[in-house]
This record gives C-alpha cells, structure tokens and sequence, in this order.
C-alpha cells in the first residue's frame, strides 16, 4: 500500500540536521514512571478488589467485575474533571494500559464529540480510539481460540 | 511592485492603523498579557462549543480592530481571513456576522501573514481604503480536528507543540497612524521528507529559511537591517534547525534578532513542550506585542514569517511528509514619527 518514497539528498542531508536538534523522548524516565504509575493503578485496583471481598459478599473470583467498573467510573469521572489528561501526560502509558486507559478514550471521546448530537455525536464516536482495541482483541482471541482448538 | 522573484514592495507604504487581540484562560497565565485586549477566562468562551468559541475569539479580534482603527465595519471593503479547522468554518461564520466581504484562507499558522501580504497589496493598488485582515485558532478545536479528542491522556512528546487560542486582526489602511508595511515575500511549499506531526518546528524550519532568504535576495539587504526576525511559530527546535541553516547558508543573523512567536506567548513554567503554535499565535504577537513596539519606538524594522504546517489527519494518516509554507512581510516605523 504505501509507496516507499525515498528522500532525496538534500532531503537526507536536511533530516540528519534536524535530527540533531529533536529533543528525544525520555523513553527510560517514560517507562520508570509508566511502571510505578501502571503499578499503583494495580495496586488500587487489588485494594478496591480486597475490599470488596472484605466487605461485601464478594469471593476471588466474583470481585474482578465491580473491581473493574469501580476503576472505570473513576476513569470517566476523571476524564470528565478535566485531571486525567495532565495525569496521562505525566503517567503516559501508565495510565494507557490499564482499564483506566480505555476508560479515559471512550469517555474523553464521548464529551469531545458531545456537541454533534448523541446519535452521530457521542455514540458514533465513542469508539474513535477504543474501537482499534476491541477490534483487534476480539480478533487476536480469535486466533488463539483456533489455535487452542486444533493443538489442544 | 514585485522586486525580484517573489517579494512585492509596497510604495504608498499601506498602514496597520488598527490591532484587535483577543485570547484565552491559558494565554491570560502567558507571558504578553499586556499586549492582549480581552481575555475569555473560559476555554468555551461562552458558547455551546470549541469550534464557535474560535468564532466568537476571531470576532472579538476584529471588532477590537475597527474600533481602534476607529472606523466602522461599514467602512472596511474586504476581509482576508483564516483558522486551521476544516473548511475554514469559524472564519466563514465571523465573516457572517461582520457582514464584511470576504476571502477566505487556508496557509495553517501562515494565514496571518498571507492575509496581512494580500491586504497590503491591494491597499497599495488603491482596490480598497480598508481592509481587515485576521486569523485565529483554538487549542481544544484544534486538537480535536488534528490529535486526540482534548480529555484524553496521551502523552505528548518533548517536540510537540500547544495550540495557541488566541485571535488576532489588524485594519490596514492607505495612511494614518501605525506601522508600515514596507515588503513581503510570498514562500513556496518546502517539504524536507518530516512526517512526525509532534514535530512541526523541525518540519517547518526550512521553510522559514527558505523565504528569509529569499527576501533578502529579492530586495538585496543584509539580515541586520531587521531590527528583529520573528518567526511565528518554530518552537525551540525549528528555531534552534533554524540558525543552522542561516550558518550553512552563509547567512549571518544574529541569534538574539532571531526569535520565535512560539517562545514569546506562554511562560517558561507552562507545560506547552517546544512552544506555542497555531493560527491565532503568529497573528496575536504580531498584532500586539510587534505593533506595540513598533509604536512605542522600541524597534524599528520588523520582518515576520509566519510559517505553516500544511498537513491534514488524514495525509499524516497516510504516511505522507508535511509541506509547509512561510510568508513574510515587513512591518517598520514610519519615518517622522507617529
């Protein structure tokens, strides 16, 4: 699909001195805080998780879904205060990757788009940026399913 | 009169008799809150949405502009304008309600500067007494069209570059008190082989070289006859690629008369990575803190190049590089005193 358009050499020449003054991602900082953050967002996670074993009628196994829907809800009220993109700013893909994340894409997503309508407005675009990860989800479980039912 | 390849002097030296600069919550925290008009201290400036607060910002900007041009908006002919937004549609809506005829222009974060060039030539051609020309942008509305929707959390990098929300407008008239319009160079579209469109400084430096230079060579001057090159808007690292080239180039600009709209707007301790950027950034510093100076007798020869980033969604979608363009004009201080 995509041509491979080769610079010229002036162009070459031109990329080698702007590359030069390109101020680097800090990709070990990024990935440090991205772990610690990721981590605490776990951690809370494993909390409101304990909890609701502790203090309501909840076992190992039945406390993943309220666990879940507690870190979404406080994604989305977030999202809505206007915090959870200078967190993200901060946390980077320690806020992306959780559940937190995809919260925070749906939601944002839905008051961006709010004023086009909710038809064509928030629900059409809701899944602007969370739709790619669904649909590669579903996709990859697919193939694993596969994969699990012929070799297994 | 075209000197040169692409350079148009302005003999009956049009003026900038009027200024209107209006911006936002984030621009009244900069560091030119003095050179600014009015401030919305909301982000949705009143209105139901970013797209018709950029409206609302561009209005404002104008309506400021004929006031303290102190004419009427009756008695403006044409109106050269533009935002980033598809279709121009904050500008158009504007233009509705100002009821000014109207051209409108898409040059990305250059569209203060081709406004400002076209009007300047048609006042000078005595095809109007008064021409309005503006530009404006929106941080949330841009991000929207351009990036992620605002809320979310993705993390920019160090090369990225904040939106101004910020509009300005200048009245240039055949005679009267401001700044004069002496030149401007009109640039072509340059395209270095950049695609990051977190990198716009680095993809639009050489553009700006390209018409610095070629300004200097259509009206043969040296780059010290400029009190003050001000590019709109570089960030750290297109200016930074900048000087570099002028050294390649043999072109010998100093670095303290070579500075950026990007770097001026917003303060060092705001979180806005390489600088500001945007439609509205290169207008509302040339239409307030260098007319201002001008004015005051603080400089007196001033070229801006406001350089644009001509890349859509969707062409950065499909891996292609970014053109960009920069224009230039020449505002100086008239000679007599104002």
């Amino acid at each position: 699909m995509e041509k491979s358009k080769k610079p010229t050499p002036s162009q070459k020449a031109y990329q080698k001195i702007a590359s030069k003054h390109e101020i680097k991602r800090p990709v070990g900082i990024n990935c440090l805080k991205a772990f610690i953050i990721g981590g605490l967002v776990c951690t809370l996670g494993q909390l409101i998780s304990n909890g609701y074993i502790y203090f309501f009628d909840f076992t190992d196994k039945t406390a993943g879904d309220p666990t879940v829907a507690t870190l979404i809800f406080l994604a989305c009220l977030f999202t809505g205060l206007g915090i959870y993109d200078k967190f993200g700013q901060f946390a980077g893909a320690g806020t992306a990757v959780p559940v937190t994340g995809f919260a925070n894409a749906m939601a944002s997503a839905a008051i961006e788009h709010r004023t086009e309508g909710f038809v064509l407005g928030v629900a059409a675009n809701m899944f602007k940026l969370a739709g790619s990860v669904i649909v590669f989800g579903v996709f990859s479980a697919f193939i694993i399913a596969i994969i699990k039912t012929l070799l297994f | 009169m075209l000197e040169g390849k692409r350079t148009w002097t302005f003999e009956s030296n049009p003026v900038i008799i009027g200024t209107g600069v209006i911006g936002g919550p984030f621009e009244k925290k900069g560091e030119l809150v003095n050179h600014f008009d009015a401030f919305y201290d909301d982000l949705m400036c009143g209105e139901n949405s970013f797209e018709q607060a950029q409206k609302v910002l561009l209005e404002d900007a104008c309506k400021e502009a004929i006031k303290k041009a102190n004419v009427t908006k009756e008695d403006i002919q044409f109106m050269f304008a533009g935002d980033l937004l598809n279709q121009i549609t904050s500008t158009s809506f504007a233009s509705r309600s100002l009821a000014i005829p109207f051209f409108g222009l898409f040059g990305a974060c250059a569209t203060s500067m081709e406004a400002l060039a076209l009007s300047a030539f048609i006042i000078n051609a005595k095809g109007a007494d008064y021409i309005l020309a503006a530009s404006s942008s929106h941080n949330a509305a841009v991000e929207k069209t351009f990036r992620y929707p605002t809320e979310y959390g993705a993390q920019k990098p160090p090369t990225s570059q904040w939106t101004a929300t910020a509009a300005g407008a200048g009245v240039v008239c055949s005679s009267g008190v401001g700044p004069i319009i002496t030149s401007a160079t009109i640039g072509h579209v340059v395209d270095e082989g950049l695609k990051d469109p977190f990198n716009m400084g680095g993809a639009m430096a050489p553009a700006a070289v390209d018409t610095i230079k070629a300004h200097l060579e259509d009206l043969k001057l040296e780059p010290d006859y400029y009190d003050l090159i001000l590019t709109g808007d570089l960030g750290k690292i297109g200016r930074a690629i900048s000087l570099e080239l002028f050294e390649n180039e043999n072109i010998a600009i100093k670095e303290e008369l070579f500075q950026d709209a990007g770097l001026m707007l917003y303060k060092k301790e705001q979180p806005v990575q390489s600088g500001a950027s945007g439609a509205g950034c290169s207008a509302a510093v040339t239409f307030g803190n260098i007319v201002n100076r001008i004015n005051s007798g603080e400089l007196n020869r001033v070229l801006v190049v406001a350089t644009g980033a001509l890349l859509s969604p969707i062409t950065y979608q499909q891996h292609e590089s970014i053109p960009c363009i920069a224009h230039a004009v020449s505002l100086e201080k008239q000679k007599g005193g104002n």
